[in-house]
């Protein structure tokens, strides 16, 4: 099982990532930087954090230039997983593997903060690990996570199970009051269609240990893993 | 005498060290070398007013890897083949004009001084003074020097862990804003400022040069300063983006046998940085100024030498290997040209289109004059020192209200509303996040942490600069204790007035005998700094306002304490006294006795044998495993320390004592040398043996537990009240 892990000029996540990937869940795990276009070697591919390009013009709107996205998409179409996390959900966004746009906070603020996320869908790739209703503590980092789309892209995430995660209370409760950002229903990640490209806002990678507050966020990597290994064998 | 006093003016630089130098040349300066001289001599890098004053500060330890001064920042040993590069600078002057970009550039500025060292920045923190927050100017500052922190800190993936912000009418027209950077070096890969033979060549890598900053050292940080709108364009404009990348190439490029020298371009621009190198390594240098990339045409030599334009780096290259270095950089989408040599001989040589432009001794450019003076104590202080504190009348509100008012402070509310706008958790490194005494990090790969922290109490400092300062350091050491954290060395952030005045003089003076003896009770050296004059509004002087940053070792990170009650029937310990209440005495420099009274008087002390005493008990019981909390009385007295740990851990406290008449100063004293711990009932005998055997007095107060808060029969109020007014405090007393 190796992860491949994107590097763009900007990213800073890469080795958090890395240390949850390949220090915590033993592993194998690679950089790959932005100019690489050959990703065969991997069985799955991570976008991490970070601010690409500086972020310059619109978040994620350069990096879906580089060379390396042309072989994510590749990669993508023929089934791979792919996660983007915060810079690399607005990555994805921004190359169309998914719909929507990651909007300036509503309150206009950097926020870094721990989130409660309610897993909506515990079918996929990415949580089949999770139960469905079970919260994960997960820190999120970001100015530019107001998750939004037109009313029919979300009607058709809602009724096809794509939210796979909602910003809630430790309880599940998904509420206004504790929407970190303004995304519309909360929405903290949604999948694709296919069921292998998903896209989240909060950090998994920097919830991989109990002694830096949790360890929540290896209920995602350790979903991809399970479900690699049962493709694999 | 044919310069003006209009061009002294512009450089900062006084009639007589204008004489100075044309003793030391034999000859009046040319225009260039008159700017080399303005920005070399100027205050801020050439220390003048208080060089001789640092040398006296204790700098040796068993764990010094590089001595203060020595290069960008002082290294300090940690074991396990890991040693830490840290430094605090200011940023003053800069985000006075333009908070956002002003703050902004302090941050990048102190993580080059790191990277420079070959170490990776694993932490920030920030210091900041400001105005009272009821002034939509002093909002404005705040609000554009924490977006300029948030904006560059957040972009380059370093982890924004700690820090203070204080409120004074001292600071209105000049907010103080100090930021700190740790960097871990791992596997002794450390860097030197310096090149190695003469020959090697001087590489300049990032930023194109601009005509941005030009006199940022001489004009903007180092002359008597109002708000100066005009000065805009002497600050710089940061790009976090650039310099993230810079870090990453940089530090790879050390890993290159070819690259030997790092060196951080900083204030006073290519000047400063090439002629220190050469300094450092004894050799002379030609300059080749024309070579210098640039923003814009036309620009003259002396523009390109004054630049302060941001995320620009110096390397020292073994001639003819320029090759991997240049692809290297080229990799990173980084501009890097060659533009000198380092050679034998004394002088900096600097050509310009093959014609050399000036030649100056190195050492004559190096070495600033240095003002030595003695203080004497001011009258108005000593009326100060001796006010009579019992006059104080009580307030007329209920201790109840006192405390919430105290609580919702802005120098007492939670900094939450801040910090939520820093990333603290990238390099998943945090184990005890921001809000409570000191951050504290694990270096992944060791059993080892750190813990750091800033502390520095302007209106103590005022009162009694000496002691004031004792007590910083003391402040910041024991932030790290309470986690449990061993203090093992300290950098300073001198923040002071006009040191042309007899009174900043004697402030500066007795601040740094303060530090020094402190830090000696401590065992631990000073290993970095920076000084920062001229700070003043309207005219005054600011409060003396030497901010310590504190570095603490803890040998087993998972063995450390934070500042929330824990659980149920634990029992609350007053560490350093064995009495529950302080006395009058603590109103000295009390916000206490600012908030309610509008008062800034009194005589602080300190027993710094006790200080240290208590500090080594806190630790070993931290160590022990027996402490469930640890918190430090500092700004709000006892009352809000307890009403703090009751508040972070979401769980209520009983003190059983009562106090008397004086149930202000008892509550609400600032004595020091106090921490308040919890322990389980059972382990209250080991705390009391290890208490015995530090000889330090302790005493329980009270219980943990239940969800409302009582102070005897002063105080009964819900947990929920108090977490209300803490919580919401800044956010009310900062918006608009």
């Amino acid at each position: 099982m190796k992860f491949g892990i994107v590097v763009f000029p900007g990213t800073w996540s890469e080795k958090d990532t890395h240390h949850a990937v390949n220090g915590v869940l033993d592993q194998d795990a690679e950089y790959i930087w932005h100019g690489d276009e050959a990703l065969d070697q991997y069985d799955a591919i991570v976008l991490p954090g970070g601010f690409s390009y500086g972020d310059f013009l619109r978040c994620g709107a350069i990096a879906r230039f580089s060379p390396v996205m042309e072989a994510v998409r590749n990669f993508a179409d023929r089934g791979g997983p792919v996660l983007g996390i915060c810079n690399g959900f607005q990555v994805l966004c921004e190359s169309g593997l998914l719909p929507g746009v990651l909007m300036r906070n509503d309150h206009l603020e950097f926020r870094c903060i721990w989130t409660d996320l309610r897993v909506e869908n515990d079918l996929t790739m990415f949580t089949s690990t999770a139960t469905k209703g079970q919260t994960l503590h997960i820190p999120m980092s970001h100015g530019e996570g107001n998750y939004q789309a037109d009313d029919a892209t979300i009607e058709r995430l809602e009724s096809n199970w794509q939210v796979v995660l909602r910003y809630a209370d430790a309880a599940g409760n998904v509420t206004p009051e504790i929407n970190p950002n303004g995304s519309i229903n909360n929405i903290a990640g949604i999948i694709n269609e296919r069921g292998n490209v998903m896209g989240m806002m909060p950090h998994p990678e920097k919830a991989s240990e109990k002694l830096i507050g949790g360890d929540d966020g290896n209920v995602i990597f350790s979903s991809m893993i399970e479900n690699l290994v049962a493709t694999l064998t | 005498m044919t310069v003006s006093q209009e061009i002294l003016d512009e450089i900062a630089l006084s009639r007589s060290e204008y004489e100075a130098i044309i003793d030391r040349l034999g000859r009046e300066p040319e225009p260039l070398e008159l700017g080399l001289f303005g920005a070399l001599w100027s205050e801020h890098c050439g220390y003048k007013h208080t060089k001789a004053l640092l040398r006296t500060l204790p700098s040796s330890s068993d764990r010094l890897l590089v001595a203060p001064g020595a290069e960008n920042a002082g290294v300090i040993d940690l074991g396990d083949g890991l040693a830490v590069a840290f430094k605090i600078e200011s940023h003053n002057h800069p985000s006075a004009v333009e908070p956002f970009e002003g703050a902004a550039t302090g941050v990048g500025g102190i993580i080059r001084d790191i990277f420079a060292m070959g170490a990776r920045p694993i932490a920030l923190l920030n210091s900041l003074r400001f105005g009272q927050p009821d002034n939509a100017h002093t909002r404005y500052l705040l609000n554009g020097v924490i977006g300029g922190i948030s904006s560059y800190g957040n972009c380059i993936g370093i982890p924004n862990v700690g820090g203070e912000i204080f409120f004074s009418e001292t600071y209105k027209g000049n907010p103080l804003v100090n930021a700190m950077c740790v960097g871990l070096i791992e596997d002794g890969n450390m860097a030197s400022a310096s090149a190695k033979e003469p020959g090697d060549l001087l590489m300049l890598v990032g930023a194109d040069t601009g005509r941005d900053g030009i006199h940022g050292a001489s004009g903007l940080a180092s002359r008597s300063f109002e708000e100066q709108a005009e000065m805009r364009s002497a600050v710089q404009v940061g790009n976090p983006f650039l310099e993230k990348v810079l870090i990453e190439a940089c530090l790879e490029a050390l890993n290159l046998p070819s690259v030997v020298g790092l060196q951080d371009c900083g204030a006073a621009g290519i000047t400063s940085a090439a002629i220190e190198m050469a300094e450092r390594s004894g050799m002379g240098l030609k300059l080749l100024i024309d070579e210098v990339p640039r923003r814009e045409e036309g620009m003259t030599p002396y523009e390109v030498m004054l630049s302060e334009s941001q995320e620009r780096m110096l390397l020292a290259i073994t001639p003819g290997q320029e090759g991997p270095v240049l692809e290297l950089f080229e990799k990173w989408d980084l501009d890097a040209t060659v533009i000198g040599e380092f050679e034998i001989g004394e002088n900096v040589r600097i050509y310009d289109n093959g014609e050399q432009v000036s030649s100056t001794p190195v050492i004559t450019l190096t070495d600033a004059p240095e003002y030595k003076f003695t203080g004497t104590k001011p009258g108005w202080l000593k009326d100060l020192q001796e006010a009579d504190l019992s006059a104080t009348p009580l307030p007329s509100e209920s201790p109840a209200d006192v405390l919430l008012k105290m609580l919702a402070a802005p120098n007492i509310a939670s900094r939450f509303p801040i910090y939520r706008q820093y990333d603290y958790h990238v390099q998943t490194n945090t184990v005890v996040e921001p809000g409570g005494d000191a951050a504290v990090l694990r270096l992944k790969g060791s059993k080892r942490g750190i813990a750091v922290s800033t502390d520095c109490n302007g209106r103590i400092c005022y009162l009694d600069p000496n002691i004031g300062t004792a007590i910083a350091v003391a402040e910041a050491c024991r932030n790290l204790s309470v986690t449990g954290a061993e203090p093992v060395a300290l950098t300073d952030g001198l923040n002071f007035g006009n040191p042309e005045t007899p009174d900043v003089q004697f402030q500066l003076t007795e601040s740094i005998e303060g530090m020094g003896r402190a830090a000696e009770a401590f065992g631990i050296p000073i290993v970095s700094g920076n000084a920062s004059l001229y700070n003043q509004s309207a005219g005054t002087d600011i409060f003396p306002t030497p901010i310590i940053g504190s570095l603490g070792l803890l040998e087993d990170v998972e063995k450390h304490s934070t500042a929330g009650f824990k659980s149920d029937g634990d029992l609350i310990v007053l560490l350093g006294t064995d009495s529950p209440w302080d006395e009058i005495d603590g109103f000295a420099g009390s916000e206490y006795l600012d908030l309610i009274h509008g008062k800034v008087e009194g005589q602080p002390k300190l027993d710094l044998d006790l200080e240290v005493r208590t500090q080594t008990v806190c630790r070993m019981a931290v160590a022990s495993g027996i402490v469930a909390s640890g918190h430090d009385v500092s700004d709000g007295g006892l009352a809000v320390a307890i009403t703090e740990s009751a508040v972070i851990g979401g769980i209520g406290a009983t003190i059983t004592a009562t106090p008397g008449d004086r149930w202000d100063a008892a509550m609400f004293g600032e004595s020091q040398s106090r921490i308040v711990v919890s322990v389980a009932a059972a382990d209250l005998s080991k705390l009391e043996l290890l208490a015995g055997e530090g000889d330090v007095p302790m005493g329980v107060i009270g219980t943990v537990g239940g969800d409302s808060l009582r102070f005897g029969d002063s105080i009964s109020i819900p947990v929920a009240d108090a977490d209300n007014a803490w919580k919401n405090g800044f956010s009310l007393a900062t918006s608009d």
